[in-house]
């Protein structure tokens, strides 16, 4: 046959190897981690860094929360020349907390200030599971505590967007303490009637799921947001079963009775914005 | 005797020889008091030398001592007319936790305290001391209570934790630590709490938030168990004495952090060699604490709480001299 004149081509099934993976330019495209998708991380950005075909909400810096649920212009940072400092002389403990600052460009895990959502004025801290996983330690713990004694001060509602592996070890006690210091806080914002709302973001667990963010007037969560007291780990070694798959996810949370709303990204500042709305209803 | 700890061997060997001495110097007629009375000095020595010097991993074993005294134990001997209560009121009633009216020097009080077993048997049935959600909502409800009522209330912490279960996730242990820590911020009576044992992270601050907070000597509190810290920092549990002397977790470290008010002193060797010396010496810290308290109206007692707890921290400022290095 004619084509037999031709030199065959051949054809190869290719197979993606690490090595290729490892060929596409770093930040260009991203993998989803739960349905394997890839996508532009340009198209990932502009959908709020939610996968665009499984919904998946991938983690956010701080400042990518606030540019989302914060009016443009209207930000204002509080604390964010507070520093951290070494109680327990831990070995290498300000050398990893300065790596963090230098990679996150924020000074400790929670970015904490006053701004507007649709024009209503809040108070708000968010915290950042990129800096030392969220952890709280003393400065978390009081830029926390000053955001909402700046809240009750100035009669707004206090917003928090928490993201938390929990209490710091590295501080010790002192990251502790930091869950009664905030609580004191709170309880004194909480006696002037004015409004706490709770956003859970992935991951919100130990010291931070057992104070503040458990204890809105609202209670909402990020979809599949890992949300618990312990670790599945140690949960699993303590009563030797294996736990159900969706065990401690927002919608696990939100099936026994632990949440008000599970909200997805693209409706939380329109969900916010309805809230504010309805608690400022009599001044208007 | 049961429960000897590796660190107090060479006052256990001492205590020994002596004991056969004087069986000797009775079973034969010898008078040897020459030698008994160096022996008897001998182990004043040591014993001092050892409880004198002790290190943060030899007050953990102190603190878990099987027969060192629980809550139970504090409160019959401290307290005249103990009634204890039970349940949450909405689920069920958590053992691990035990709560109650009694009267302290004739005046009402509400105590509340963790409970573990003392034996195989009473620690299954109070699961070790480590609650669960209905637990804290228990003793949540005693302490509205306590507050309708005007009555101090008085908190022994002993636990090794939250209790990290299934159902314990599926009822809320987050949110009913939480809750605690904000109402007891709130409570327009004076709150007095004392870690008599054990006292692991939110698991004991669930019944901590105090005006006054007070640590036995020979007890620890802190975020995390020496275990537990051993497994997160260096990713090996066998490292707990290690964690217990990097954490800070000691009577004298806390009060040294300013984290706790007074440091009660122990019986030599430990709370279980002497309960009714061990509880005379609480009563002291407890009475002058109260006396204290009682004097501040309720406004004062809120604001004192949250003064109390807003200093805790250490952080500055970055134009700060001290600065990050």
């Amino acid at each position: 046959m004619l084509k037999d004149l031709f030199a065959k081509k051949r054809k190869y099934a290719t197979i993606p190897s690490d090595r290729v993976k490892q060929d596409v330019p770093e930040g260009l495209m991203t993998k989803c981690p739960v349905c394997k998708s890839i996508m532009t991380t340009k198209e990932l950005n502009k959908a709020n860094k939610v996968c665009i075909s499984c919904d998946h909400h991938f983690r956010m810096t701080a400042q990518e929360r606030i540019n989302l649920i914060i009016d443009q212009g209207t930000f204002n940072e509080t604390n964010k020349g507070m520093q951290t400092e070494n109680p327990l002389n831990f070995p290498n403990y300000l050398e990893t907390i300065e790596k963090d600052r230098k990679k996150t460009g924020i000074n400790e895990a929670v970015v904490t200030g006053s701004g507007d959502i649709n024009g209503h004025s809040i108070v708000f801290a968010v915290m950042d599971a990129h800096f030392r996983m969220g952890s709280m330690g003393s400065v978390v713990g009081e830029k926390i505590t000053r955001a909402i004694e700046v809240a009750t001060e100035e009669r707004k509602p206090f917003i928090i967007f928490t993201a938390s592996g929990g209490a710091r070890m590295q501080e010790g006690v002192l990251s502790l303490m930091q869950m009664a210091k905030t609580s004191v806080a709170l309880k004194r914002h909480h006696e002037e009637g004015l409004l706490f709302i709770s956003v859970m973001t992935h991951p919100t667990t130990g010291g931070v799921s057992a104070s503040f963010a458990s204890i809105g007037d609202y209670n909402f969560a990020e979809p599949q947001a890992l949300i618990g007291f312990a670790g599945r780990r140690i949960i699993e070694q303590t009563i030797r079963q294996e736990l159900p798959e969706d065990f401690q996810t927002a919608e696990f949370l939100l099936k026994h009775g632990q949440l008000d709303a599970v909200v997805h990204r693209s409706k939380m500042k329109s969900t916010l914005s309805t809230v504010l709305d309805i608690h400022q209803g009599g001044e208007e | 005797m049961v429960g000897d700890l590796e660190f107090e061997r060479p006052a256990k060997e001492l205590r020994n020889k002596i004991a056969e001495l004087k069986k000797f110097m009775d079973d034969k007629g010898i008078d040897l008091s020459d030698e008994l009375e160096r022996l008897e000095e001998r182990l004043e020595k040591v014993e001092k030398e050892i409880y004198g010097n002790m290190t943060p991993w030899d007050r953990v074993q102190l603190a878990r001592h099987p027969e060192r005294p629980t809550t139970l134990d504090y409160i019959t001997t401290l307290f005249t007319d103990f009634l204890e209560l039970h349940g949450d009121r909405l689920y069920g009633d958590d053992e691990a936790i035990v709560g109650g009216i009694a009267k302290f020097h004739g005046k009402p009080v509400t105590v509340i305290g963790h409970q573990r077993g003392k034996d195989t048997k009473e620690n299954l049935r109070r699961n070790f001391g480590m609650p669960h959600p209905e637990g804290y909502r228990k003793a949540l409800r005693l302490m509205k209570q306590a507050e309708k009522f005007n009555r101090p209330i008085v908190c022994l912490l002993d636990t090794k934790g939250a209790y990290p279960g299934m159902s314990a996730e599926e009822r809320g242990q987050s949110e009913a630590i939480a809750r605690n820590l904000v109402e007891m911020a709130g409570l327009t009576v004076p709150v007095i709490c004392i870690v008599i044992g054990e006292g692991a992270s939110g698991g004991a601050l669930a019944i901590g938030v105090g005006n006054h907070v007070h640590m036995l000597e020979n007890s620890w509190y802190s975020v995390i168990s020496p275990e537990g810290a051993a497994a997160l920092l260096w990713k090996d549990s066998t490292q707990a004495k290690r964690a217990a002397d990097t954490m800070k977790i000691t009577a004298p470290d806390l009060l040294d952090m300013g984290i706790i008010d007074q440091m009660v002193p122990e019986v030599e060797g430990g709370a279980h060699r002497d309960l009714p010396k061990q509880a005379s010496l609480i009563e002291t810290v407890l009475k002058s604490s109260l006396d204290e308290l009682s004097k501040m109206t309720r406004d004062e007692l809120v604001a004192h709480r949250y003064e109390k707890y807003k200093k805790i921290g250490q952080y500055t400022f970055e134009n700060d001299s001290i600065g990050v290095k």
